[in-house]
């Protein structure tokens, strides 16, 4: 049995291998020279072996526990009291607090970088990992409040602080918007329209010269505190951040600043995010990633459920967009390509699929990881690619399986 | 008896289809409180459609459908749910990925007040102590049973005042469809009203006060559960007899 089964992987490569030959062999392995051509085998050859190798791999993982994700163990209820899990929690926030005051500037902007990740993940964990809706253009919303402040600026004037809001309630917009149309579908479908939705905001964003700036995007001012610019020489009118505080001036401080304010978002949104779970949508968002007719059956609005969970995503996109072009101070559309929306997915999916710590230590993992990756240059997107192979094998349902919160009859 | 109250559940000549079939061609049936009712049909005479349409999906074409004497007929689904109707639905539809309690407590949701959740979640695991036993587990690791019995917990957590089963006994043990039956005539004793849709017409026709037969989207034949078992046309029918 398990012989033949190994008989069958290993032809099944051989097969990939051969077909692989087959279709690169004549474009890579003849070469025009003169008027002759010249054969060269061995970088086909090479690739179907790769090929080869790779099917082999595939025969041994586990698509099917990767495919259907539910685990066969009750749902695990939080086993620490209230009380450790908020001592935990402050503790880890004053911990990622001090990092400004000892961290290096390459430091700390990678750590920015994660944590707009871990915004972007706990937002497209809502839509994907509570409400079970697969989303592939999230990367709009970032957009939506990325160039929500940068057009704000640039048009009306508007500020950093300005913009959180504002830029939260135009992507939870453009989640609505989204939402009306994708009402009605399902999985690969879903997937397909929203990844669409992704491309035409990013194509718009490409194309529409005249308010956009186009692939030159647009300057985004970096932000204020009280009003207090963080600059070396205030803009007319304006009073530096050092001056008001007797501090010599240094450009870390600016970065030290989005820093704390970013974690301080970080925070109150996982903090949101799981008083939502506790609450009878976030419940409902569950329910309708499980069976929607049931749901329907049961008096929930399927239709608000919906729309509230891509809104809601949506919105913590948009705020992640507006951190993104604060801390860059510039927004092109390049930074809003598909790949953002795949990484976000792949944060979740990593992260467990609907929970909260798995997301903020996968967003953590894959963005740190790439840095550690430098001295591998040209193949640390391979190195990276061929570790969350390994962790989908070791962990096939992400890196921290799903606790529900208590779901007591009064609501909470 | 309990005919002399207004009908709880009042359908008058409703027509239903999807899109260019006609299912449905002018059923008329009432359900009285208190009592268990079964509709019986063979597989594809238009029961679950019937049910489906009680909920607005799909909508009736014509007739009228009156819970308590209000027309439900342009309520949007999950305001049907509202009104103090249950559905436990073909296939049961539990939510596989969370615990039985949890799929209890969804029940809430179509309730009109929380108030005596709590008694009727205790009430729930004297019905089925079985789920109590499981109340952690993950509800798709349940029997199928035990699923059934899942369904109809979290849509008795609503506390309605009809409840409206589509096909409970499908793909059960006979037993074990004996033992949810049983389980039902004690719901219907504390006084819930029933309504029952059917393949399994031996044991639905044993539940039921009264029952219609659902032949090719008419009522063929309706009267009281027992006597239609006699019947010598049920019997060659749904019984398998002679
Ligand atoms: N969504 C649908 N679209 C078109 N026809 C349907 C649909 N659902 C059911 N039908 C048809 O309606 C008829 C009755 O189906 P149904 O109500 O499910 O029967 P039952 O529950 O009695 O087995 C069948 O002929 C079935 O093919
Ligand atoms: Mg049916």
């Amino acid at each position: 049995m398990a012989k033949t089964r190994l008989i069958q992987r290993i032809l099944a490569a051989l097969g990939a291998g051969i077909i692989a030959f087959i279709l690169v062999g004549p474009i890579m392995g003849l070469k025009i020279e003169g008027y002759d051509f010249v054969a060269n085998w061995t970088s086909p050859l090479t690739l179907a072996a790769f090929v080869c190798i790779a099917r082999l791999v595939l025969g041994y993982v586990p698509l099917d526990r990767i495919r259907h994700s539910h685990s066969d163990t009750a749902p695990r209820q939080t086993k620490r009291s209230p009380v450790q899990v908020a001592a935990l929690g402050v503790l880890l926030v004053v911990l990622a607090a001090s990092l400004p005051f000892f961290a290096s500037k390459y430091w700390i902007s990678v750590s920015i970088i994660a944590l707009i990740y871990v915004l972007l993940g706990l937002g497209l964990n809502i839509v994907v990992g509570l409400a079970g809706l697969l989303d592939l253009g999230f990367v709009g919303f970032y957009a939506v409040g990325a160039y929500g402040y940068a057009l704000g600026f640039k048009y009306f004037g508007l500020g950093f602080w300005g913009a959180l809001p504002t830029g939260a309630l135009m992507a939870g917009l453009f989640g609505a918007i989204l939402g009306f149309p994708v009402l009605r579908m399902h999985g690969d479908y879903l997937a397909i329209v929203t990844l669409g939705f992704g491309e035409i905001i990013r194509l718009i964003l490409n194309n529409w010269l005249d308010v956009t700036g186009g692939p030159n995007g647009l300057d985004a001012p970096p932000p204020t505190f009280f009003g207090w610019e963080f600059k070396r020489a205030a803009t007319q009118g304006g009073v530096p951040f050092h001056e008001v505080f007797n501090l010599d001036y240094s450009p870390q401080v600016l970065d030290s600043f989005v820093y704390l304010v970013l974690l301080a978002a970080v925070v109150i949104t996982i903090y949101a995010v799981m008083r939502l779970r506790r609450m009878p949508v976030g419940r409902a968002w569950e329910a309708l990633r499980e069976d929607e007719i049931a749901c329907r059956s049961l008096g929930l609005n399927h239709v608000t459920i919906k729309l509230s969970a891509f809104m809601m995503g949506a919105s913590i996109g948009g705020v992640a967009g507006v951190f993104f072009a604060a801390y860059q101070g510039f927004v092109s559309p390049v930074s809003f390509s598909f790949f953002e929306s795949a990484l976000v997915l792949a944060i979740v999916v990593l992260g467990g699929m609907g929970s909260l710590t798995g997301v903020v230590l996968s967003a953590l993992f894959l963005t740190m990881m790439p840095e550690f990756l430098r001295e591998f240059a040209d193949y640390r997107i391979l190195v990276f690619g061929f570790a969350m192979v390994l962790i989908m094998l070791w962990k096939p349902r992400g890196l921290v399986q799903m606790r529900r919160p208590y779901f007591g009859l009064r609501g909470n | 008896m309990k005919q002399n109250q207004p009908a709880l559940l009042q359908v008058q000549d409703l027509v239903v289809g999807y899109r260019n079939t006609e299912v449905l061609h002018g059923v008329s049936l009432e359900v009285f409180p208190s009592e268990i009712v079964t509709l019986i049909g063979c597989n594809g005479a238009g029961k679950t459609t019937f049910l489906k349409s009680i909920y607005g999906a799909p909508r009736p074409r014509s007739g009228k459908i009156l819970f308590r004497g209000e027309d439900l007929g342009r309520l949007p689904t999950h305001q049907v749910a509202k009104q103090g109707l249950s559905l436990v639905p073909e296939g049961r539809r539990i939510f596989p990925g969370m615990s039985v309690l949890e799929n209890l407590k969804m029940g809430l949701s179509a309730r009109a007040q929380l108030e005596g959740s709590e008694a009727d979640l205790v009430w729930i695991f004297e019905l089925f102590p079985r789920l109590k036993e499981r109340s952690s587990q993950r509800a798709g690791t349940l029997s199928g049973g035990e699923q059934q019995m899942l369904a109809i917990g979290r849509s008795l957590m609503a506390r309605p005042s009809l409840l409206l089963l589509d096909e409970p006994s499908l793909g059960l043990a006979p037993l074990i469809v004996r033992a949810i039956f049983e389980t039902l005539k004690q719901v219907a004793a504390e006084g819930m009203t029933i309504f029952l849709v059917e393949q399994n017409a031996n044991q639905a026709l044993r539940l039921a006060d009264r029952a219609y037969v659902l032949t090719n989207g008419r009522i063929s034949l309706s009267g009281v559960g027992l006597e239609l078992l006699a019947d010598p046309e049920v019997q060659r029918a749904y019984l398998g007899g002679h």
